[in-house]
């Protein structure tokens, strides 16, 4: 039922009115609704085309800088030599093919009180209800001598694009033997998984091209992400190439030396021919702007409806959002942005949300021929995101060779599935 | 002409309230059918290159495949670890929201000469249950544009024994390894055959 039409909700509506059952709807017949999404990632495409499928009547706009959107997934293959950049390049005609009103613009404020949105552009858009959807952005005061202007030269490539390329083009230019430091930060963060297929993938470009060389990866963690499956691909795929040091082992990076290519860590310092790092994060800078984060920097919500619990008729999905168990992904913010469509349908037209639910699916690609994945089925339990109990999890350690061939065509049809999705 | 109006809003209603009382304590067939998507495309037509198309399915086919995910009877990659995730009441939601969908097909590149090979294989062992081409819902889903590895890989788990077939897909295919030349050939000849198909 969250298929609603505006002729059968008027006709549900008119039933409604006759029999006298339920509260009339709040809104007068014939009032304009009136959504603004801020952000055009996974997230805010999503959100805006599962807006005008469910209710044509809904007035949708997407506010995003800009004209293209890289996918962060599937950014590790093009570091790999698997893949092209043009690959995970999308835009946004298929939006506008749904109705949705895109704008190349920055919000630079959002007025909760007045319900109103600013641009840098100047312009400013009134909402019935905003969907703020902006990512990540990075804590640049965490790591000494890092900041945007170092990252131009020692890149963090967690925001797919330019940044990718930059580090696609040191690993081209490195020297056989040469070491590639990659330092993950403390969590929570974009994608947990990321780094670890970005060191496979990493490592299957050196094993072909450069193979005397080496991956280190510095870690601000203790234990990571599929962290099993990992090491034993690794292992099997790529013998010492990739070399793994826990921060209680001194793997957390204090500061960084751009000129050197050198990093700090706890204990000792660590040279590197190419060096990514990766700082810790924060939601995306509209939502602090706009006062919708807590005091570590991420943004609460009901859980159920993805609404803010600081601001009334303002929704935070995706990475920005505190969304219970559920890791940083893009199919998360995939995800989130139905259950927070459907429900932002049935508040515009005067009904009680939806029950919700959630599913994530995160594939990691060891080799071209060895992918893993986990998988969770979310449900809301007492207000809060939780998994499924007895579903989900890991590939098994044990997987055949073909499961594990099959799990690369399957995270690759994802990845096809999941932009149509969202773009499409 | 208002009395219709009317009316059309108690039935509406009716059945409303009917479905609210049934999903009063869960998600809805669209709610739960969306989660699906990102794997197997909008509305369940994948655009490949390998996970299936869901759309337009049997119910019945729908709910015995999850059911077999749950229980493990039926193998697969990631489906055991996420069939489990719902419950039976939700996965009959979902069989009906995708018996509903179309099935879209997308362009793959089957090879001509196998479809043509491929077509007259499946015309003697296959049309009897998978009819008009393998384009009709049936027991075993939607064959004609499905998706060409999906199909290889449930050839394999057929053929390996790791997926059991139903006794009359069992003696039909036994019938064509042994009689055609090149028995794993007319495999190869189906998928090309049924992912040819628009």
């Amino acid at each position: 039922m969250t298929h609603i039409t505006r002729r059968s909700f008027l006709k549900v509506a008119g039933g409604t009115a006759a029999v006298g059952a339920i509260g009339v709807p709040h809104l007068a017949f014939g009032a304009s609704k009136k959504v603004v999404v801020v952000g055009g990632g996974i997230g805010g495409a999503t959100m805006a085309k599962y807006l005008r499928r469910a209710d044509a009547s809904i007035e949708v706009t997407l506010i995003e800088p800009n004209k293209h959107y890289y996918t962060c997934f599937m950014s590790n293959e093009v570091l790999g030599g698997e893949r092209a950049m043009d690959s995970i390049k999308f835009d946004y005609t298929g939006l506008g093919k749904h109705g949705v009103k895109v704008v190349n613009d920055t919000v630079t404020a959002i007025d909760a009180a007045a319900r109103k949105v600013t641009t840098a552009g100047g312009q400013s858009f009134s909402y019935d209800r905003c969907v703020v959807a902006p990512g990540i952005d990075f804590r640049w005061d965490a790591i000494g001598g890092y900041d945007e202007k170092v990252a131009e030269t020692i890149p963090h490539a967690w925001k797919a694009g330019p940044q990718t390329t930059i580090l696609h083009k040191q690993l081209q230019d490195m020297k056989d033997g040469g070491t590639v430091i990659i330092a993950p930060p403390v969590g929570p963060f974009r994608c947990p998984p990321g780094p670890y297929e970005r060191a496979s993938q990493i490592a299957h470009y050196l094993k072909k091209h450069k193979p005397k060389s080496k991956v280190l990866i510095l870690d601000a963690s203790d234990k990571f992400s599929k962290q099993g499956l990992f090491m034993a691909g690794w292992k099997k795929h790529y013998g010492d190439m990739i070399e793994w040091v826990s921060a209680a082992n001194g793997g957390k990076i204090e500061s960084v030396d751009a000129a050197s290519r050198t990093v700090q860590g706890t204990v000792d310092k660590f040279k590197g021919d190419v060096v990514n790092v990766i700082p810790p994060q924060k939601a995306g800078k509209i939502a602090h702007i706009a006062g919708l984060v807590n005091d570590k920097g991420w943004c609460p919500v009901n859980q159920g409806t993805f609404e803010s619990t600081i601001h009334a008729n303002i929704h935070v999905i995706g990475d920005a959002s505190i969304a219970g168990a559920m890791p940083k992904s893009g199919y998360s913010a995939n995800s989130q942005a139905k259950v927070c469509a459907a429900a932002v349908v049935a508040l515009l037209n005067g009904m009680e949300a939806p029950v919700p639910a959630y599913v994530n699916t995160c594939y990691s690609l060891i080799t071209p021929e060895h992918g893993i994945s986990v998988a969770a089925v979310y449900q809301l339990v007492d207000g809060a995101i939780a998994g499924v109990k007895g579903a989900g999890g890991l590939t098994p350690a044990d997987a055949s060779e073909e499961t594990l061939r099959r799990e690369v065509a399957y995270a690759h049809s994802w990845f096809k599935n999941i932009t149509a999705d969202t773009f499409g | 002409m208002k009395y219709k109006t009317i009316m059309q809003g108690a039935i509406v209603l009716g059945g409303l309230a009917l479905g609210g009382a049934a999903l009063a304590a869960g998600p809805s067939a669209s709610m739960l059918a969306n989660t699906c998507a990102g794997c197997h495309g909008t509305d369940g037509s994948s655009n490949g290159p390998a996970t299936p198309s869901i759309a337009g399915i049997k119910g019945e086919y729908f709910i015995e495949t999850m059911q077999e995910y749950k229980s493990g009877k039926r193998p697969s990659t990631i489906m055991d670890r996420i069939a489990k995730g719902y419950s039976d009441d939700e996965i009959k939601l979902m069989a009906g929201f995708f018996a509903e969908q179309k099935f879209v097909r997308i362009e793959q590149n089957a090879d001509k000469k196998l479809a043509s090979a491929g077509k007259r294989l499946h015309d003697r062992y296959c049309e009897k249950c998978h009819e008009e081409g393998g384009r009709m819902a049936d027991d075993g889903g939607i064959l004609a544009g499905q998706m060409m590895p999906y199909l290889r890989y449930s050839f394999d788990d057929f053929t390996n024994g790791s997926r059991s077939m139903p006794k009359k897909m069992k003696s039909k295919v036994d019938e064509m390894l042994k009689k055609e030349k090149k028995g794993s050939d007319s495999i190869e000849q189906l998928v090309h055959y049924y992912g040819s198909q628009k």
